[in-house]
């Protein structure tokens, strides 16, 4: 079972990774991330702390284009050409290529962040910044936020077309970063439907803005241990449920 | 056991915004013997290439059974058993045709050790030999269909189910096909593949079934659906008198000198034959001619098709 799965995973990873729509992206997230650089020579204030703040969002916002982007056209483009015939006429469940297309997918974000976060980190070394621990734990922060969109946009690509997928994703990515804004509307909301219904959106729709660590990072903040945990509990909770749903919408569809 | 047995295999397709339900199979029954090679004749939409994705478990039937060697299809262990070609195969075209194999291996939990030898066995065997390294999409139609054959071969399945296989492919190409095939069932494999290719499947097959509008409408040994259906005789004659032949009440055609009688498969052959050599004729040949598929699969078809087609079968 591991190998089916470790094989369509690779299978996945070889696909993204010989596209040449990932490799440009990666490259305009670097190119993006260094010329922060620029942006801090024309900002007043710490240059260091420009250049982080540019650098990262520069990174964050190519890391999900291409997590948007891979997520919704794989699973997509497998079932339009029919290659998924060649994949579950054989002994594998649909369970099995679905984890696997994640697992290839998450590879694929990882070497993209591993590729931009590499060269920044460098980046800001020679620039005098050190070597600093905490982007380091905002990469790996990002990277569970990757998994998650990854997660969204492979349960949207199951069932829908490309362009419906990007939407639904984009649209939930955006919810996901003002997520604050529900526990506010309970607040202000009177009527006990419409404040229960705003409760269960809040824990239904994804909390990226959990993952948001910039801000501490860039501006040395300290940040509590219990915070990180528990971004890392619910990606770990968010994602598998995800890809139950997914799983689920998968198992009963049928491939005319 | 049977190596195939579908059971009132029913499937209903909806179109998409009225949800309006159009039957595809309508209680599709067949069996497959092992070792057989069995022919899925019938013409587009008839609900072959339907049939055989509820086979494969691309597709759920609304109703009905369908087991491999006893065990349901859409099992794993079932397909274990089974290789499969999809009509108008596409496979990953930023792979090669070695890692492709390799890739196809790994669904099956092949050791690695033999995977190799098996690979290079295989592109061997479908011809591909020389091509292993060629990206798939600088492969022609025949060389991806060839391929879909290794594919379908890699884990030297009992069965092999072909959707279509010489679709695409040249002369040549369908001539090493149906070698291959032949040679399939001499290794003791069942293959059941559907065809449009009627000259084909008639070299081939040992059973065959036609579906017309998601029904088998006829199912049997290729032998025995031929054999019951001599059409009727034809004396090829020369040194004759057409006077002298309209005499034999039978309808007759001359070419190049020659002419052709045809009498029906109930007439006396021998009269005919004596009453040619009696006026100085000379008999250059005597053929029963029997009824091919083609013949069997028009009049198939006859009931379904609109008067204004004017088949002449």
């Amino acid at each position: 079972m591991k190998m089916k799965i470790k094989a369509i995973a690779v299978n996945t990873f070889k696909e993204s990774a010989r596209n040449k729509m990932f490799y440009l992206l990666v490259f305009f997230g670097i190119l993006f991330a260094l010329s922060s650089k620029l942006i801090s020579f024309l900002t007043l204030g710490d240059a260091m702390k420009v250049l982080k703040d540019t650098g990262l969002a520069a990174i964050n916002f190519f890391c999900i284009l291409i997590a948007i982007f891979t997520g919704i056209n794989l699973v997509y483009k497998e079932i339009e050409k029919k290659t998924v015939f060649n994949i579950l006429s054989k002994p594998v469940s649909r369970d099995q290529f679905i984890i696997g297309k994640f697992l290839g997918l998450a590879l694929t974000m990882l070497t993209a962040l591993a590729a931009m976060a590499g060269i920044f980190f460098l980046f800001v070394l020679v620039n005098g910044g050190g070597f600093d621990l905490m982007i380091l734990l905002y990469f790996f922060m990002l990277f569970l936020e990757l998994l998650v969109i990854v997660a969204l946009s492979l349960l949207f690509s199951s069932f829908t077309t490309p362009i419906l997928s990007f939407i639904f994703t984009v649209s939930l990515y955006l919810i996901g970063h003002i997520m604050w804004t529900f526990n506010e509307f309970k607040m202000i909301l009177r009527d006990p439907f419409w404040k229960y219904f705003t409760q269960v959106l809040y824990y239904l729709l994804p909390n990226l803005d959990k993952f948001n660590i910039k801000n501490e990072v860039v501006l040395n903040t300290p940040l509590s241990p219990w915070t990180i945990l528990f971004s890392v509990l619910y990606a770990l909770a968010y994602i598998p449920a995800l890809l139950a749903v997914t799983i689920l919408i998968f198992r009963k569809r049928d491939f005319q | 056991m049977k190596a195939l047995e579908i059971r009132d295999l029913k499937k209903t397709f909806r179109s998409n915004f009225l949800l309006k339900k159009f039957p595809v199979l309508k209680g599709i029954q067949l069996n497959v013997e092992k070792g057989e090679i069995y022919g899925f004749l019938g013409p587009n939409g008839a609900g072959k290439t339907t049939t055989i994705k509820c086979i494969m478990g691309l597709l759920f039937p609304d109703q009905g059974e369908i087991l491999v060697e006893g065990q349901p299809a859409a099992s794993l262990a079932a397909r274990r058993r089974i290789g499969f070609l999809p009509e108008n195969p596409y496979f990953y075209d930023y792979l090669n045709a070695r890692e492709l194999l390799f890739f196809s291996a790994s669904l099956f939990n092949l050791p690695a050790a033999d995977v190799r030898d098996r690979v290079a066995a295989l592109i061997h065997q479908v011809g591909l030999s020389g091509h292993e390294e060629l990206k798939l999409r600088k492969f022609s139609k025949g060389m991806i269909q060839r391929l879909g054959l290794a594919q379908a071969l890699i884990h030297n399945p009992d069965l092999l189910i072909l959707d279509e296989p010489f679709s695409g492919l040249d002369p040549i190409g369908r001539k090493d096909l149906r070698t291959l095939i032949l040679s399939l069932r001499e290794q003791g494999k069942t293959i059941f593949f559907s065809s449009h290719i009627l000259q084909d499947m008639e070299m081939m097959v040992d059973r065959v079934g036609i579906i017309l509008k998601g029904s088998i409408s006829r199912e049997g040994k290729l032998s025995e659906l031929i054999s019951r259906s001599t059409q009727y005789y034809e004396i090829i004659c020369s040194h004759i008198s057409e006077k002298e032949l309209a005499k034999i009440q039978a309808h007759f055609a001359c070419r190049d000198g020659q002419y052709s009688l045809t009498l029906p498969s109930d007439a006396d052959i021998n009269m005919a034959v004596e009453s040619i050599i009696h006026n100085n004729g000379r008999i250059v040949a005597v053929n029963p001619v029997k009824m091919t598929l083609e013949d069997i699969f028009f009049n198939e078809m006859r009931p379904h098709r609109p008067a204004t087609t004017g088949d002449s079968r």
